[in-house]
């Protein structure tokens, strides 16, 4: 075995320094970055990326706020049509709708850098992700951020005022904190669901239409009053999809009804414990994907 | 010293794949990559890491970076469980690969290396004093305000080496650091990590395929050839006065004159 080519040797373990070399850290700094903040400083990375083509992010950012509203114009269409769907007035549809809009774009905004994860798996650069110091889900999360996300917040926002003014509920604190509630449980949810639709990438490969249908799916589930997919499908996005408790089961609750499966009345308030349980889910599966990580050959 | 900084006992790792046989039949069969394979690597050693296409060699560096979970085996880099304490490892260690850049493509060649810093917590003065050497020592000025997409393969690889660098790792794994490129930069990348290595103390392991690679840096040769090591020791003891290049061409075809392992 080659001794080192250095004539000082290296009597001291943790010394690599030589005249030219590295001084030893202090202790505190070895601690890795915390992954928010390292999360926080790749967001400000790829947002300074994204705005030097400003009229491109302006134009992209305004088509996003366009295309979210095609489904809102599909509500409308439909209700001048029907004056009820599913036992739902248009405006407690688009309360449903915003609610939902809001908690998934929030998620969007925060979390669909995990849609790059199946290239990345595919072509071998996430290896770079794992020799990082700091948290895989971090990067994965903030990977591509661009600030444009922010125009689908917009429609989102302006229908859920709209809801709350004309809706003839009463808004006492309970139901406030209640609306609070389903966007922040909704927004969680769905991140969870980004999370799980990313670990689906690591299984297979170029299943990233699956892996849509986790996302997109459960938005568009629960944009409409679940009562349109009957009973039986109503049942699956409660329990096994648990999407239901993004914001169909708090919306009962403010919109003062009572629940057309007949499904018992604490699961109002159940949005929290689905959404922790959720993301505990999600935690665990991508740590066991992370794990059994196979990388490209090369 | 007597602690070795790489230590592997019995590294295997085995893939799993699964190849369709009939319509709905499904084979499994299992490749296995490394194949107990025994390293121990002290600090300040430059070893050479060889062997011909698939014998696994990346799957060895991949492991020893934490990237890849082995199947069985011992392994310690720096005194940590690669896999498991992958994110605390990443900070002694520096990665190299030859093949893809670990840097931002979109952006600058210095905004990349100041985002490294912040992740690597790297302190400012530290990070300053580094980058001046690396910048010196490599010539990046030129190019350090050039997106990384705009860069030649050479200038890319340097600003590579001084991305795996600036945290002052213990150990640098080069996954075939001169790979396409021309004889002037593969002098100039050489004559760097001879200098590193010399200066430092940083241990480097290196996989190439090119012979001039392991005659002018490497002073200890590891071969591999179907996951299994084919030869260890020194480089003065493979050639034996003989051209390197024959030597490695009989090492990889399996004729191997010189007695392998311990």
């Amino acid at each position: 075995m080659a001794e080192p080519t250095t004539a000082d040797g290296f009597a001291d373990a943790d010394a690599e320094a030589t005249s030219a070399g590295p001084l030893p850290r202090s202790r505190a700094e070895q601690r890795p970055l915390p992954g928010p903040l390292a999360y926080l400083l790749l967001v400000r990375m790829w947002s300074r990326a994204a705005s030097q083509y400003r009229v491109s992010l302006a134009l992209t950012g305004v088509a996003q706020v366009f295309t979210t509203c095609l489904d809102l114009i599909a509500i409308l269409v439909i209700y001048s049509q029907v004056p009820v769907i599913g036992g739902f007035t248009l405006a407690q549809t688009l309360y449903l709708y915003g609610t939902t809009r809001l908690a998934f774009g929030l998620s969007d905004l925060v979390a669909s850098g995990v849609e790059t994860l199946a290239d990345s798996i595919r072509l071998g650069t996430f290896d770079i992700v794992l020799i990082r110091p700091v948290s895989t889900l971090a990067q994965v999360l903030a990977d591509q951020f661009t600030p444009k996300r922010f125009g689908k917040l917009v429609p989102a926002i302006a229908t859920l005022i709209w809801a709350v003014i004309v809706l003839p509920v009463q808004w006492n604190a309970i139901r406030v904190i209640l609306c609070c509630f389903t966007v922040l449980c909704g927004f969680v949810i769905y991140c969870a669901l980004w999370v799980l639709s990313g670990c689906v990438s690591f299984v297979a490969v170029d299943a990233r239409e699956v892996a849509n249908t986790f996302t997109y799916g459960s938005e568009f589930a629960t944009e409409y009053p679940i009562t349109i997919f009957g009973r039986p499908l109503g049942l699956a996005l409660t329990f096994v999809l648990p999407v239901a408790f993004v914001t169909w089961q708090p919306t009962l609750y403010v919109l003062g009804r009572s629940d057309p499966f007949g499904l018992p009345g604490f699961l109002r308030f159940a949005s929290p414990v689905a959404a922790v349980l959720l993301s505990g889910l999600a935690a665990l599966v991508w740590r066991a994907c992370i794990r059994r990580y196979r990388s490209t050959g090369s | 010293m007597t602690d070795p900084i790489i230590l592997a006992e019995g590294l295997t790792k085995t893939f799993d794949s699964r190849a369709r046989t009939g319509r709905f039949k499904r084979e499994r069969t299992a490749f296995t990559a490394v194949d107990g394979i025994d390293l121990r690597v002290a600090r300040g050693e430059l070893v050479g890491y060889i062997g011909p296409n698939g014998a696994g060699k990346s799957t060895t560096i991949k492991m020893l970076t934490g990237i890849l979970t082995p199947s069985s085996g011992y392994l310690r880099v720096a005194g940590y469980e690669p896999q498991r304490d992958r994110v605390r490892l990443a900070r002694r260690i520096g990665v190299v690969f030859g093949q893809r850049t670990t840097l931002w493509w979109d952006l600058p060649l210095a905004d990349s290396f100041t985002l490294l810093q912040r992740l690597y917590r790297i302190p400012p003065r530290r990070f300053a004093e580094n980058l001046d050497f690396y910048v010196e020592e490599l010539g990046l000025s030129e190019f350090l305000d050039r997106p990384v997409r705009q860069l030649s393969l050479g200038q890319r690889m340097r600003g590579d080496l001084t991305a795996a660098l600036l945290h002052d790792p213990a150990v640098v794994y080069l996954d075939e650091p001169t790979i396409g490129l021309d004889v002037v930069s593969k002098h100039a990348v050489r004559g760097f990590l001879r200098e590193l290595n010399r200066r430092t103390g940083t241990t480097i392991l290196l996989t190439t395929h090119d012979v001039d690679d392991i005659e002018r840096l490497c002073s200890r040769v590891v071969a591999i050839d179907h996951g299994r090591v084919t030869y260890d020791g020194s480089l003065e003891e493979l050639r034996a006065d003989r051209d390197l290049e024959t030597v490695v061409r009989e090492l990889y075809t399996g004729r191997s004159l010189v007695d392998t392992t311990e």
